[in-house]
């Protein structure tokens, strides 16, 4: 049971490590831009060309976010 | 016959490739050199052939179970993490927040690594060598696999037998990485990994933020794709920006590391003068 447990969580911690990284931010903020530009697509709430803007806008907003955040904790630190 | 959209994905995955068979031949070499070339060799062929099994199983699998606008936004979603995450380092970078990497130094930790670990042997092999060539040659592969996959099938929409040419594109970069490593014998530090890295984060993004908005058409009612001002001309509008938008970063980090520099500076000097 115990080694089940230790594959589960190693086969969980890789992916985590592998996708997300070191940089939860950067997952996050795509997963929450992306989750908006389908909530605003199937409720046709914004022109269809209007979405890259947005999405492209706000994923670099994602980008600078995590760049300053790693710029304050080096300053802190 | 290979169009632009062939030769840019042909490229990308090669320096993409290129950089992470740089850093496994790193591993794979130093196991080589400190314990056991043929644990090391025997290593490195079994997680090619793990690599090569999932490219073809993934490739095979997400072609025949998912619709051509949801695996567009899953495969952009999934450039734009990874894309994101390269360009990120970069900018740290260069803008001197975060260490180069140095493949050299790299080396050294991993035969002094070797050097510790104990010798024991399974099935003729020397274990340690075997599996650290084995996970290293995997984790680095599996970015590649990834990006070949991706990559590919996107391509293989418009451009037949594109997951094919990024495969190429891909084994290429390895051999001529494999031929220059045992030539030389050394890590190939000489490599502009860090230069790579940026301009693979570039082409990630780049792809990641266009197909991701195009696979959001999945939830449109009728499910087609979105289209982006320009259609396929915007690729290149959307690599400047990026291009752009770093180095705009990197001058502002600079800047803002050098000046908080300045003032720690005088700050720690009245401090040591304090103490005394």
């Amino acid at each position: 049971m115990e080694l089940v447990m230790r594959i589960i969580v190693g086969f969980f911690r890789f992916w985590y490590d592998f996708i997300v990284g070191d940089a939860w931010e950067i997952a996050a903020g795509v997963a929450v831009v992306l989750v908006a530009g389908v909530y605003l697509t199937r409720r046709a709430l914004l022109p269809g060309t209007l979405l890259p803007y947005l999405v492209g806008g706000l994923v670099v907003l994602v980008l600078t976010g995590s760049v300053l955040r790693e710029f304050r904790k080096k300053i802190h630190s | 016959m290979l169009n632009a959209a062939g030769i840019t994905l042909i490229t990308t995955v090669f320096i993409a490739s290129a950089v992470e068979a740089v850093e496994a031949f790193t591993i794979v070499l130093a196991m080589g050199l400190t314990r056991s070339w043929r644990a090391a060799i025997v290593g490195t062929v079994a997680a090619v052939i793990v690599l090569a099994a999932l490219t073809a199983g993934v490739g095979v699998a997400l072609t025949h179970f998912v619709s051509r606008e949801l695996l567009q936004f899953i495969i952009g979603a999934l450039l734009l993490v990874f894309g994101l995450q390269w360009l990120r380092k970069a900018v740290l970078r260069s803008s001197g927040l975060k260490a180069f990497h140095d493949e050299e130094k790299a080396f050294q930790e991993e035969q002094e690594l070797a050097r510790r670990a104990s010798h024991e042997t399974h099935l003729g092999l020397d274990w340690f060598a075997f599996v650290v060539s084995f996970k290293g040659v995997l984790l680095e592969g599996l970015e590649v696999v990834f990006i070949v996959i991706t990559f590919g099938l996107r391509a293989a929409q418009e451009t037949p037998g594109a997951l094919v040419y990024a495969s190429v594109g891909a084994l290429l970069a390895v051999v001529l990485v494999t031929v220059v490593g045992a030539i030389v014998r050394h890590p190939l530090s000489a490599v502009p990994e860090n230069t790579m890295k940026y301009a693979v984060g570039l082409m990630l993004s780049t792809f990641g933020v266009f197909w991701s908005v195009e696979g959001l058409g999945f939830f449109r009612t009728g499910g087609e794709g979105l289209g982006w001002p320009g259609g396929e001309w915007a690729l290149p509008a959307v690599l400047a920006g990026w291009l752009v938008i770093t180095r705009l970063l990197v001058t502002v980090l600079r800047v803002s590391v050098a000046r908080h520099q300045r003032r720690a500076l005088p700050a720690a000097v009245s401090e040591a003068g304090g103490g005394n």
